[in-house]
């Protein structure tokens, strides 16, 4: 029966990239004094080397032998960790990672590298490349059989074996005879019932090898005296009345030895079929989350068969009811509001997903620049959507390394600034007011004003001197922006803070810096919880209704006369506080008839973007609901300065608002 | 048909187990790690059980010791899986307590003909 395992390969998969998680962080913060954390890696390399065996991943098996074989002499006490021990072993980690990908998404493995690491691993092992040892050697066949004799000692039974099945064994070989020698048994006032005080001699008539015979009793070996010898007529081989124990296992240990020999990376097994299905697909979620849903649509059945008892009583209406029904829609709504809490929870992730890799980024890139820096986390355990989380990783990984590479002063800078000689970067993440909020601190040399207006100049750029320093900041954000006077190998070809934005924006989230010269660099991205659904705030421009994402807008006001101006005879601004924020009339930019046609008459809101704040001005506002964002791209095409739209309660279809957008938008008329 | 136990952390070899063993008309209870497997044995009468080694929690080796250690699994014959190709582990295991091993890695028909073998 050929069962097809194949099934197995995608749980295969992600469970060894989870496990190649554990082990780097294991690795990166390695403590010898702490035996469960080496354990924990180890045992996480034993599983990846055990299923890729199973799951037909032979070079990925092959592969994570040497370093379980390290890792286990580490367990064990017999070596001890160094920074070249834990270099090598993240660099296998890497590759195993790198082969794995490759068997899911039939990407290419950096053989080099396989290679490299294989023989590094082997160099610390101290051994050459194992040849290939033909460990089938004693396996001479003979003509004319075996004469076996086989002497359980007592106790054989208590682990479980029975002589009598393994003499059953030896039948699959070929013709036995069996004899029974009951000698040994002794009077019944000393018998132990549970000993095994039998012996017999067998001999089996077919020219098999001895390492069979010996794979037969290979499980009671240190509890039986064997003997094997030929029977006549046979050719005597040497070594053939071997001693219980010396050449046992040879018919098991066959298979691992030869396979070691072969070179890992000839991409020769191919990846079995199902093997694609890689992470996209499936979310794994508590059973915990599932159970609570579970309840909350049986709460659901129960509102739904009370309220419907009341509709559908043969009894008239009356308003003694009327209680009773507010009750029951007020149980429907709330039951509502956490049915869908629940439900976007399953889409939901610990960030810790994306900040796990950070370690080992700042690990890797200060290293590459001589650099000191120590990175501090905090709020791992925040959940964010399944989506985002993954929008997320690029964007802060570009973060994090322009922190090190551009923030983060050379050793001797820092110490002739009195600052310590490792740089800080830290990574948070909380939530605050209905947002998710990822901060990205560095303590280092912070933004050069002057260096980012000329260079600003200098590109042609509208700036001037008097511009507030969150728009001075804003100016990293342009395509092809950077300051960096040499372009490394990490970062300073001025391609990235512009795709940070466009990826943050993307998922409805704002990015925002801040920075004092001397002091560092924090940039903090404001995500909404889920992409699925938005705290919106309706608004009404003539007979449409547009929706603003809630988390944009700061307030609202009516402006007076006095608050507007007109500045060099197009712009107009509302003047607000002593500061003067650009008005964005949203009947002008949808071309649409309002009902007020003078700014007085409207409302304005504040609304915050990513390069500062702006006012928008409407008709009125309706209300705030919850709306679920229904993408323009898939359905219609993609219009500026809208992100989506949504269907409202009375059926009709309302956009919902990019600020973002509005405020580029503007700056373009 | 026999009632087995199945045991390992690694969820796709479990459920590689349980679905080859089932394949073969067995009655499979799985267990993720020796104690919840100790667990499971005391309140259920098993043929066999079929544990992994390297285990968090409890491992292989400690959960063949409490096994034997109760009545009902004195002679219950208990399998090892282990990725140990060396005699040091086999041992260990034998030991305990452990009527043999499977080294992985293994194949569907290698493990049923090896649960053939211990059943009868």
């Amino acid at each position: 029966m050929a069962l097809d395992v194949s099934q197995f390969v995608g749980v295969f998969l992600e469970e060894s990239f989870e496990g190649l998680d554990v082990m780097e962080a294991g690795l990166l913060d390695f403590r010898a004094d702490d035996p469960e954390a080496i354990n924990a890696i180890f045992r996480a390399a034993h599983s990846i080397k055990g299923g890729a065996g199973t799951f037909g991943f032979r070079e990925v098996s092959d592969f994570t032998h040497g370093a379980e074989t390290l890792l286990d002499q580490i367990r064990q006490g017999e070596r001890g960790m160094s920074t070249e021990i834990g270099d090598t072993l993240l660099a296998a980690v890497d590759c195993i990672r790198d082969m794995l990908r490759a068997a899911s998404d039939g990407s290419q493995p950096d053989t080099q590298r396989v290679l490299q690491t294989r023989a590094a691993i082997e160099t610390l092992l101290g051994k050459a490349p194992e040849a290939a040892s033909d460990a089938s050697a004693p396996a001479e066949a003979t003509g004319g059989g075996w004469r076996i004799g086989f002497a359980p000692r007592p106790e054989l039974m208590k682990t479980g074996n029975d002589p009598l099945r393994l003499l059953a064994d030896l039948r699959r070989l070929g013709p036995v005879t069996v004899r029974s020698d009951a000698e040994a048994i002794p009077p019944l006032a000393e018998l132990d019932p549970e000993a095994c005080y039998l012996r017999w001699e067998a001999e089996l008539h077919a020219a098999v090898p001895e390492a069979e015979i010996r794979a037969v009793f290979e499980w009671v070996e240190d509890e039986c005296d064997l003997s094997l010898a030929p029977l006549p007529p046979a050719t005597v081989g040497p070594g053939v009345n071997g001693s219980p124990g010396t050449n046992g296992a040879a018919a098991h240990t066959a298979t691992p030895a030869a396979a070691n020999g072969k070179p890992p990376a000839t991409n020769g097994s191919p990846a079995p079929d199902g093997a694609r299905r890689g992470e996209a697909g499936s979310i794994r979620v508590a059973v915990e989350k599932v159970d609570s849903l579970v309840n909350l649509v049986g709460e659901l059945v129960i509102t739904q068969s009370m309220l419907s008892q009341m509709g559908s009583s043969t009894e008239e209406f009356d308003l003694l009811r009327l209680e009773q029904l507010r009750e029951g829609l007020a149980q429907l709504e709330r039951q509502t509001r956490e049915l869908q809490e629940g439900v976007m929870g399953i889409r939901m992730l610990p960030i810790s997903f994306v900040f796990s890799r950070f370690p080992r980024v700042v690990r890797d890139m200060a290293g590459a620049l001589g650099k000191s820096v120590e990175l501090s986390m905090e709020g791992e355990d925040t959940e964010l959507d399944k989506g985002m989380i993954e929008k997320l990783a690029d964007p802060l990984t570009h973060l994090v390394r322009n922190a090190i590479d551009h923030g983060i002063e050379s050793t001797e800078k820092r110490l002739a600034a009195g600052k310590p000689a490792a740089g800080q970067i830290s990574l948070k993440a909380y939530h605050q007011g209905g947002n998710i909020v990822v901060e990205v601190a560095d303590d280092g040399a912070g933004l050069n004003r002057e260096k980012l207006l000329a260079k600003a100049a200098s590109q042609g750029m509208p700036v001037h001197d008097g511009m507030p320093d969150r728009e001075v900041w804003a100016l990293i954000f342009a395509a092809g922006f950077s300051t960096a006077e040499k372009v490394t190998d990490i970062s300073g070809r001025g391609v990235g803070m512009d795709v940070v934005r466009r990826n943050i924006e993307a998922v409805n989230g704002r990015v925002e810096i801040d920075s004092v010269p001397g002091q560092g660099t924090r940039i903090v991205l404001r995500l909404p919880l889920t992409l699925a659904i938005l705290d919106g705030m309706s608004v009404r421009v003539g007979e449409e209704t547009y929706i603003l994402p809630l988390t944009a807008i700061l307030e609202s006001i009516q402006p007076t006369t006095e608050q507007l101006s007109t500045v060099g005879g197009k712009g107009r601004v509302v003047h607000l506080r002593g500061e003067f924020l650009p008005l964005v009339a949203l009947h002008e930019v949808f071309g649409i008839e309002p009902r007020a046609r003078r700014p007085e008459d409207g409302i304005v809101i504040v609304a915050a973007a990513s390069e500062g704040r702006t006012a928008l001005l409407v008709d009125d506002l309706v209300a705030q609901h919850q709306v679920v964002i229904k993408s323009l791209e898939t359905n219609y095409r993609k219009v500026p300065g809208v992100s989506g739209a949504t269907i409202m309660g009375d059926g009709k279809v309302a956009l919902i608002l990019d600020v973002d957008m509005l405020l580029r938008l503007r700056r373009m008329h | 048909m026999a009632k087995i136990l199945a045991v390992d952390d690694s969820t796709s070899m479990r459920q590689m187990l349980v679905f080859t063993l089932q394949s073969a008309g067995h009655q499979v209870i799985e267990a993720e790690n020796g104690q919840t497997a100790l667990q499971a044995a005391k309140s259920n009468p098993l043929d066999l059980v079929i544990s992994d080694v390297n285990m968090p929690v409890m491992d292989g080796i400690t959960l063949v010791k409490s096994l034997r250690a109760l009545p009902e699994f004195k002679f219950t014959p208990i399998l090892l899986l282990t990725t140990e190709a060396s005699p040091e582990k086999k041992m260990e295991g034998k030991t305990a307590g452990a009527t043999g091993w499977i080294v992985k890695p293994f194949n569907p028909d290698q493990l049923l003909a090896t649960v053939q073998r211990v059943l009868g």
